[in-house]
C-alpha cells in the first residue's frame, strides 16, 4: 500500500496511505530486499498534532519513488520496533527521528545524536558529551581530531580506536555546522530567499542543491522550465562536476606528497570555475540557477569561450592523469587502500561516487533524470575495486565523460532558438500536495522535498545531501588501515559536513 | 617518463598572476556596487522588500556589503539605477565602508587610523593565519585554499594558513557561527598568543548573511573581540582577501 511518483512529481497528500507501523515496516522491508531499491529520505515531521513518517524507496529500474507513510504520537513515549535491526541503511534516519523527536527505535544498533539542532528532542543531548564507542584495552589507544582540523575546512570530531598504527574504528561525531536550514526554509517566504538559503546549503554542490529546489518549486507550480534552460542547468550540472573533481585530483595528490601532481590540477580547477565566474560572475554558480528562468542565458559567443576553455582543460587534464595514474610511488599509495565492498555499499546504502566505484550502478542521471538528462542516453561509470585509487580514477573517468557531454550540450545550445525566460520569483504553490526532486551532484543523490497547506504555502521542507548516507563508508573504509592513510581515504570520499548538519 | 613531466610543465607555463592589485575579472563578476544618485526612495524601498538579507537601506538608498549576498538581484529590478562592477577590493576594517551609498562610486579602502600599531611591525614581513570555519558553506574556506595555490600564490608574501592555533599570529573566520561551534572558537581564539589579527571572511561570517535570524547560531564572540579587518563576499574571491590582508599588514600599496 503505497504510492509511486516520478522525479520531480507531486501528489497530493490526501492520497497518501498512512499505514499502521507494522504493514508499513514490512512493506519497506520488502521494497528494500531488492537490490534495485534504496531508501533515499525516511524523515518525520509534525502534522495535525501528529508526527507523520515519509519513508522514500527509489526504485532504479522501474525509475519510481515509492512513496510510504505512517503516524504517531509526537512523544518521546512513543516505542517502533527498528527497521535498520534488518536494513541497516535506515540507521541514520532512525538517528535522527529519535534525535528530533524523542522516538524511540527497539533493537536500534545505536541511536546516537546525529547534528544536534537547535530544535533537539532532548536539550541535555551536547556536542560535549557525546556517546563515543570504547573498548577497554590497555593495547589500544585513541586519537581524537576535530572539530577544527589542520586544514582549511569545516569542522567535525573523528575519533579513532588504534592498535598501533593500525585503525581498528573511527566513529564520526558532527553537528558543528548546524545552522537550521530546514527551518529557515520555511521562516523565509520569499522564493528569492528560499533560492539564496538553497545555495548555500553546501558551497561546493551550490548547482547541485539549487537545482533541486528550483525543481522541486518547479514541479509544485505544476509547469515545468522550457528545453532551454533544462540543457543548460546540464552543463551548470557537469561544470561543477568537472571544476570539483579536479580540485579533488589535487587534493589527492598533495596527500601522497606528489606536487606536480597538486599545482597543475589547482591551475586546471581554476580555469573550470572561472569558465562559471565568465558565465554568470560568481566561480561557484551562485545566482545562476532560479525556477523557471536564468539572468545568464548561455549565447554563441559564450558557449564558444566555453568550449575553448574546456578543450585545453580536457587536454591537460588527460595529460597529467595519465601520467599520475601511471606513476609507481602514487599506485603504491592508492591501491588496496580505503577499501569498501559492493555488499557493504549496498548495506550501508551508499549512493555516488562512493556506490559506483564499487560496481553498484547507482546514479540518479540514469535511473531518475531530472532537467536536460531526460534527452540524453546517459550511461554511468562504473569501477569495481572500492578502494581509493578507484574513487580517484573514477574522478578521471567522469571528468572525461562530462567534458565530452558539456561539449555536446553547448554545441546543441549555439543552434537552438528558444528563447530564454526570466526568473519567475511570484510562485503560486498547489495547494496540501507533496513534492520531492531528486538530483545527482558530483558527490551523489540530493534530495529536496516539501509539503503545502491548503493555501499553497510550504510547512514543512527536507533536505537530504548524499553524505548523510557515505559518512558511514568512510568510518568503514579505514577499518584495518594505517593511520596514516586516513587523509587520503577522507579525500577520496570528500563528503560534506555542512550538507549533513543543514 | 621525466620528459612526461617536462612536456606538462611547458604546457602549464606560468601560473602565478605578477602582480594581485591590478587584475581584472570577469565583466560579470559582482565586486562592489554602485548606485545612482538619482534612485528614489520609493525605488529604494522596493529594492529593499526584494533583498533577501536585508542589505538595502533607503534613506539615503544604500547597500551593505556586510549583508549583501551578492545576489543581484536589485540590479535586474533596477538595471539603471543599481549595478554591480568588478571592483574586488571591497575588504575594509572600518564597518561604516562597508554601507555603500547612492551617488558615492569612490573604492572602498582601509581606515589607516584605525589599524593598530604593531600590526605593521609585527605581521608587516611575514603572517601565520590559523582558519576556523564555524558553519561556514565551503565556498569561502575553498576561496581561502585557492589564495595558497599556483594561480594567486599568498605564500610569497610570507602569508599562509598553519595547523595550529598557537603557531598562527591571527584568526580567520568563515560562516555565520552555530551555537554548537562557539566554545571551540573561543578555545581557539585563546590558544592564540598576542597581539592577534581577528579576520571576517564572507557575508555570513560578517553579519550571518542568509542564516543571520537563525536560532541555530550563537555569534556573542564578534561582540567580545576587537575585528581587524572584514571581507566581504559570497564567496569572498582570493584577490578580496589577499588585498585586504596586504593593506592591513603592510599599508596603503
Amino acid at each position: 500500500m503505497y504510492k509511486k511518483i516520478k522525479n520531480n512529481g507531486i501528489i497530493p497528500i490526501a492520497e497518501i496511505p498512512v499505514l499502521e507501523y507494522p504493514a508499513f515496516a514490512d512493506e519497506v522491508s520488502h521494497l528494500l530486499d531488492s537490490s534495485a531499491c534504496h531508501c533515499v529520505n525516511y524523515y518525520a515531521v509534525p502534522f495535525n498534532n501528529r508526527l507523520q513518517y515519509f519513508c522514500f524507496i527509489a526504485n532504479d529500474e522501474t525509475n519510481d519513488i515509492c512513496i510510504l507513510s505512517h503516524q504517531t504520537e509526537n512523544s518521546p513515549e512513543v516505542k517502533l520496533e527498528s527497521l535498520a535491526k534488518k536494513h541497516f541503511a535506515l540507521h541514520i534516519f532512525e538517528r535522527e527521528i529519535h534525535e528530533n523527536f524523542g522516538i524511540q527505535f527497539d533493537g536500534h544498533p545505536w541511536l546516537k545524536p546525529v547534528r544536534y539542532p537547535f530544535n533537539r528532542a532532548d536539550k541535555n543531548q551536547v556536542p560535549d558529551n557525546y556517546p563515543f564507542y570504547r573498548i577497554e584495552s590497555e593495547e589500544l589507544h585513541e586519537v581524537g581530531v576535530g572539530p577544527i582540523h589542520a586544514g582549511v575546512i569545516e569542522p567535525g570530531h573523528f575519533r579513532f580506536i588504534c592498535d598501533g598504527e593500525k585503525v581498528l574504528h573511527l566513529e564520526i561525531h558532527l553537528g558543528y555546522q548546524h545552522r537550521g536550514v530546514e527551518q529557515l526554509f520555511i521562516k523565509k517566504n520569499s522564493t528569492l530567499q528560499r533560492c539564496i538559503l538553497a545555495e548555500s546549503i553546501a558551497g561546493d554542490s551550490v548547482i547541485g542543491h539549487s537545482m533541486a529546489y528550483a525543481g522541486l518549486m518547479e514541479s509544485l507550480s505544476g509547469k515545468q522550465a522550457n528545453d532551454r534552460l533544462s540543457i543548460e542547468r546540464v552543463v551548470a550540472m557537469e561544470l561543477e562536476r568537472i571544476a570539483i573533481h579536479i580540485g579533488d585530483t589535487s587534493a589527492l595528490s598533495t596527500d601522497v606528497a606528489y606536487q606536480f601532481g597538486q599545482v597543475v590540477n589547482e591551475a586546471l580547477r581554476t580555469l573550470v570555475i572561472n569558465t562559471t565566474q565568465l558565465w554568470c560572475g560568481n566561480r561557484f554558480g551562485k545566482g545562476l540557477i532560479r525556477p523557471f528562468g536564468t539572468h545568464y542565458p548561455i549565447d554563441a559567443m559564450l558557449a564558444d569561450k566555453m568550449l575553448a576553455t574546456l578543450k585545453d582543460v580536457g587536454e591537460r587534464y588527460l595529460q597529467i592523469t595519465d601520467r599520475i595514474y601511471n606513476l609507481t610511488s602514487v599506485l603504491d599509495r592508492f591501491e588496496t587502500v580505503g577499501e569498501i565492498t559492493r555488499k557493504q555499499a549496498e548495506k550501508i546504502g551508499a549512493v555516488g561516487m562512493a556506490a559506483r566505484t564499487t560496481g553498484l550502478k547507482r546514479d540518479i542521471r540514469h535511473s531518475h533524470p531530472f532537467a536536460g538528462y531526460h534527452h540524453i542516453a546517459y550511461e554511468p561509470v562504473l569501477l569495481t575495486t572500492g578502494d581509493v585509487l578507484a574513487r580517484g580514477f573514477l574522478r578521471k573517468l567522469e571528468v572525461e565523460q562530462s567534458l565530452d557531454l558539456v561539449n555536446k550540450l553547448l554545441e546543441r545550445i549555439k543552434l537552438i532558438d528558444i528563447p530564454s525566460e526570466k526568473p519567475i520569483f511570484d510562485l503560486k504553490l498547489q495547494p496540501s500536495q507533496l513534492g520531492i526532486s531528486l538530483t545527482e551532484g558530483w558527490r551523489g543523490e540530493i534530495c529536496h522535498s516539501a509539503v503545502t497547506n491548503e493555501q499553497g504555502e510550504i510547512i514543512h521542507y527536507k533536505v537530504k545531501d548524499p553524505s548523510m548516507h557515505n559518512w558511514m563508508a568512510l568510518a568503514l573504509a579505514v577499518r584495518n588501515q594505517e593511520i596514516s592513510d586516513f587523509p587520503i581515504c577522507n579525500k577520496s570520499f570528500n563528503l560534506s559536513y555542512c550538507g549533513h548538519d543543514l | 617518463m621525466l620528459f612526461d613531466e617536462i612536456k606538462i610543465f611547458m604546457r602549464h607555463g606560468q601560473q602565478f598572476i605578477p602582480d594581485v592589485t591590478k587584475v581584472e575579472l570577469a565583466p560579470l563578476f559582482r565586486g562592489r556596487p554602485e548606485i545612482s544618485a538619482s534612485i528614489t526612495a520609493e525605488e529604494a524601498g522596493v529594492a529593499q522588500q526584494l533583498c533577501p538579507t536585508g542589505a538595502i537601506g533607503t534613506s539615503p538608498a544604500s547597500i551593505n556589503l556586510g549583508k549583501c549576498v551578492f545576489c543581484k538581484e536589485c540590479h535586474f529590478l533596477f538595471p539603471e539605477k543599481i549595478r554591480f562592477t568588478n571592483d574586488y577590493k571591497i575588504a575594509t576594517n572600518n564597518p561604516d565602508r562597508l554601507i555603500i551609498k547612492a551617488g558615492d562610486n569612490s573604492p572602498v579602502t582601509l581606515d589607516a587610523d584605525l589599524v593598530r600599531k604593531e600590526i605593521k611591525s609585527f605581521f608587516g614581513h611575514a603572517l601565520k593565519l590559523r582558519q576556523v570555519s564555524a558553519a561556514g558553506d565551503n565556498a569561502c574556506e575553498m576561496e581561502l585554499n585557492a589564495c595558497g595555490n599556483v594561480n594567486f600564490d599568498m605564500g610569497r608574501w610570507g602569508i599562509e594558513f598553519v595547523a595550529s592555533p598557537r603557531h598562527a599570529d591571527g584568526l580567520v573566520i568563515t560562516g555565520p557561527i552555530s551555537e554548537n561551534m562557539a566554545q571551540a572558537l573561543e578555545i581557539c581564539y585563546h590558544s592564540t598568543p598576542n597581539p592577534k589579527l581577528l579576520i571576517l571572511v564572507g557575508t555570513d561570517a560578517i553579519s550571518g548573511g542568509i542564516f543571520a535570524d537563525s536560532p541555530a547560531l550563537n555569534r556573542d564572540f564578534l561582540n567580545k573581540y576587537p575585528i581587524d579587518l572584514y571581507v566581504p563576499g559570497n564567496p569572498a574571491h582570493p584577490l578580496t582577501f589577499i588585498n585586504g590582508v596586504l593593506e592591513l599588514t603592510r599599508g596603503k600599496r
